[in-house]
């Protein structure tokens, strides 16, 4: 079974580019302007979505997100609104793959069985659930891989030659190698390593290699995309959108057109990252 | 939820998988998988090496303080006029509290794996202080988390851990309690993977901890169960503990559990009520879910996200629970009740007047059942109430609570 994902990386592979992953977190400031953003992203050159589920106690993100996601609770996003955001937008889009990425508490309390039923409804095709080790597979992994979505697993920095067989076993869609320990928005990674990482993954998969964690400008895009399959950028969106909303909530520039003009810079960077050595 | 049958024994979790029943487990990122596996290779190696068990031993005797005494609380008994209460005194460990037996069983397991680097989470600031003290003892930089409304409120011990030479970071997400400290700790330990050990203070968080620091603080069960025997001959009627992450209740309680004739009573944080947000009595009100590498009964929103509750209490305030608290709630070996800030208060007060014993606030909350219940028992009842620490950090809040300036 192919979903979007594979349908699009193998286009990707074929124009021999780079794809542009993208996450925002669902509900941030509020539902409308976030169901804006979600829509300019593949216009501004996204070629996959990652749509950030809110959590009160997101242990593996820095202040960004953690910021982001507190804002979208405030306003009331919930795991069903989130759903509901991709429904919304697959109304006008049904060829970009949806990743939703978030923790597992809130799945598990909507109710595995009900959230994958709901999530293959609204045009989900990827999870990513920071909290969910292969160890865990039996929570959700394997329900989801059954329920026809992918499940994308991170590899990371830690992940040994001897572990990467177990992390990949049921690993689709792609593979999301985060580019080094610690929290999302920390400084890039020395890319040389990142190289090296990505070429150990793809000895032990066939699957797209995508990195991210530390990604925040177009040429940094370009650098990472000159080895891996995909190049994944959360932080510098999340705050793209932060920088326009005042103390009180009073926007002072419209999110939507703040991340398009950041997605565009980024989309030159993967759309330019094979055509001469990243340097 | 159905009970789960009982079991022949209840002393034999976790699982290979780290689990209680539904409970436990590991979920955290890819990034700290590796770490927790190498944790439990090590833990492995260490409890079944008589060496490791010897050099435990031998802090445990000289340098906290054990076996702690168990006290017959002459005056508390005469005044309830009830069953005979003895307290089991973790208060007069070293550092203060029941802390310093998971510390100091952790620090010898960090320096076994040649770890650089201490980091912790605290509440009331017991566990930091006892984290600082082993950390000072052999020689490790230390690192504490604590929630910045608890900084405020346990100053002392605050004072204390720089004392000890511990960075405290206060940590003001969320409304600056045990889990926004938790989750600061956990994202320290992500960050730097290759040399830090994280001391975790309670018997919750990814497998092998829960068992890892219920093992360390049996000490406490084991030491009350010989004591009550010579003492009184026989076992207790009743045990009590106060639990928040519940290590000083699992440690009292587990070598208990399979004396079917004991009743084991877990003491909550009740706050203002049931009935409202304000408490952090995650057994009684809250349901199951997953936070901070464990599943296990949680307060959280009909959405899945997690409350903060409150207690007056820093060191119960957690809106969780270790798993195996919560595997012994559902298969019904273990009771757990609520009190309420003001009764802890009252109970506080108590035991200073008749005992000349200033408890902590967190065993206060114990005390107060004993003082709910003791009173229905026949003069020939024994009940063991955990007195888990000593109250000199809690004076300011107790005070400020009493109306008064210090």
């Amino acid at each position: 079974m192919t979903t979007r994902i594979d349908r699009r990386m193998a286009k990707l592979k074929a124009e021999g580019r780079p794809a542009l992953i993208t996450y925002f977190m669902g509900g941030d400031p509020d539902y409308d302007t976030s169901l804006d953003i979600m829509k300019a992203l593949p216009k501004a050159g996204s070629d996959i979505i990652e749509l950030g589920m809110p959590f009160s106690d997101p242990m593996a993100d820095g202040p960004a997100i953690q910021a982001a996601g507190l804002r979208a609770l405030k306003n009331g996003q919930t795991l069903a609104k989130t759903l509901k955001m991709a429904q919304d937008f697959r109304v006008h889009d049904d060829e970009t793959p949806i990743v939703m990425m978030g923790y597992y508490n809130p799945i598990y309390i909507y109710g595995v069985d009900r959230f994958l039923a709901d999530a293959k409804a609204s045009g989900i095709d990827g999870l990513i659930v920071v909290d969910l080790p292969p160890e865990m597979d039996e929570e959700l992994c394997i329900p989801a891989v059954k329920a026809g979505i992918n499940f994308i697993r991170l590899a990371t920095p830690t992940t040994d030659d001897q572990r990467l067989p177990k992390v990949l076993e049921n690993t689709s869609g792609f593979v999301y190698y985060v580019s080094m320990t610690g929290i999302t928005g920390s400084a890039l990674a020395d890319t040389t390593k990142v190289d090296a990482a990505v070429k150990r993954i793809k000895s032990h998969t066939d699957l797209p290699v995508c990195v991210g964690f530390g990604v925040k400008t177009a040429e940094q895009a370009r650098s990472i995309g000159a080895y891996a399959d995909g190049v994944v950028v959360g932080t510098a969106i999340v705050n793209a959108i932060a920088n326009v909303i005042g103390p009180q909530g009073r926007m002072t520039a419209n999110p939507a057109d703040a991340v398009a003009t950041l997605v565009t810079g980024l989309s030159q960077g993967v759309r330019t990252a094979r055509l001469a050595p990243a340097q | 939820m159905n009970k789960p049958l009982a079991p022949n024994s209840f002393r034999t979790g976790p699982d290979e998988q780290g689990m209680f029943g539904i409970f436990g487990g590991r979920f955290v990122a890819e990034t700290l998988m590796p770490l927790i596996l190498d944790l439990q290779k090590h833990w492995d190696e260490a409890k079944n090496d008589p060496a490791f068990k010897a050099e435990l031993q031998n802090l445990s005797t000289h340098y906290a303080g054990r076996p702690s005494k168990l006290y017959f609380a002459e005056g508390l008994t005469n005044h309830l006029g009830g069953a005979k209460i003895y307290f089991k005194r973790e208060d007069l460990n070293h550092t203060g509290s029941h802390k310093i037996n998971n510390c100091l069983g952790q620090i010898l397991l960090a320096k076994r794996m040649g770890k650089k680097r201490i980091i912790a989470e605290t509440g009331a600031g017991q566990h930091g202080v006892a984290s600082a003290t082993v950390a000072a003892r052999f020689g490790f930089p230390c690192f504490v988390y604590m929630g910045a409304t608890d900084v405020e409120r346990q100053k002392p011990n605050v004072f204390r851990m720089k004392l000890l030479g511990a960075e405290v970071t206060a940590v003001s997400s969320g409304h600056g309690t045990l889990k926004d400290a938790m989750n600061e700790a956990l994202r320290d330990w992500v960050t730097n993977v290759e040399d830090t050990y994280y001391l975790i203070g309670t018997a919750a968080g990814p497998h092998p901890y829960p068992e890892l620091v219920r093992e360390f603080q049996s000490v406490i069960g084991i030491e009350a169960r010989q004591q009550i025997l010579e003492q009184e001959g026989r076992l207790p009627d009743v045990i009590v503990a106060a639990v928040g992450g519940g290590s000083n209740a699992i440690g009292l309680f587990h070598p208990f559990l399979d004396d079917t004739d004991v009743k084991i009573v877990g003491i909550e944080a009740g706050g203002h009520g049931l009935d409202g947000i304000e408490h952090c009595a995650s057994m009684s009100a809250g349901k199951p879910g997953v936070l901070h590498g464990n599943r296990t009964y949680l307060l959280q929103n009909a959405d899945g996200q997690i409350m903060d509750g409150h207690s007056i209490s820093a060191g119960l305030d957690y809106p969780g629970v270790g798993p195996e608290h919560s595997w012994l709630r559902d298969t019904g070996r273990v009771d757990y009740v609520p009190i309420l800030d003001d009764e802890a208060l009252d109970a506080f007060q108590l035991t200073t007047k008749v005992e000349g014993i200033i408890p902590a606030l967190e065993s206060a909350h114990a005390i107060a059942h004993a003082v709910k219940v003791a009173p229905t028992m026949g003069k020939d009842q024994i009940m063991i109430v955990n007195l888990s620490g000593r109250g000199d950090k809690d004076v300011h809040t107790v005070a400020k609570m009493m109306g008064m300036e210090i």
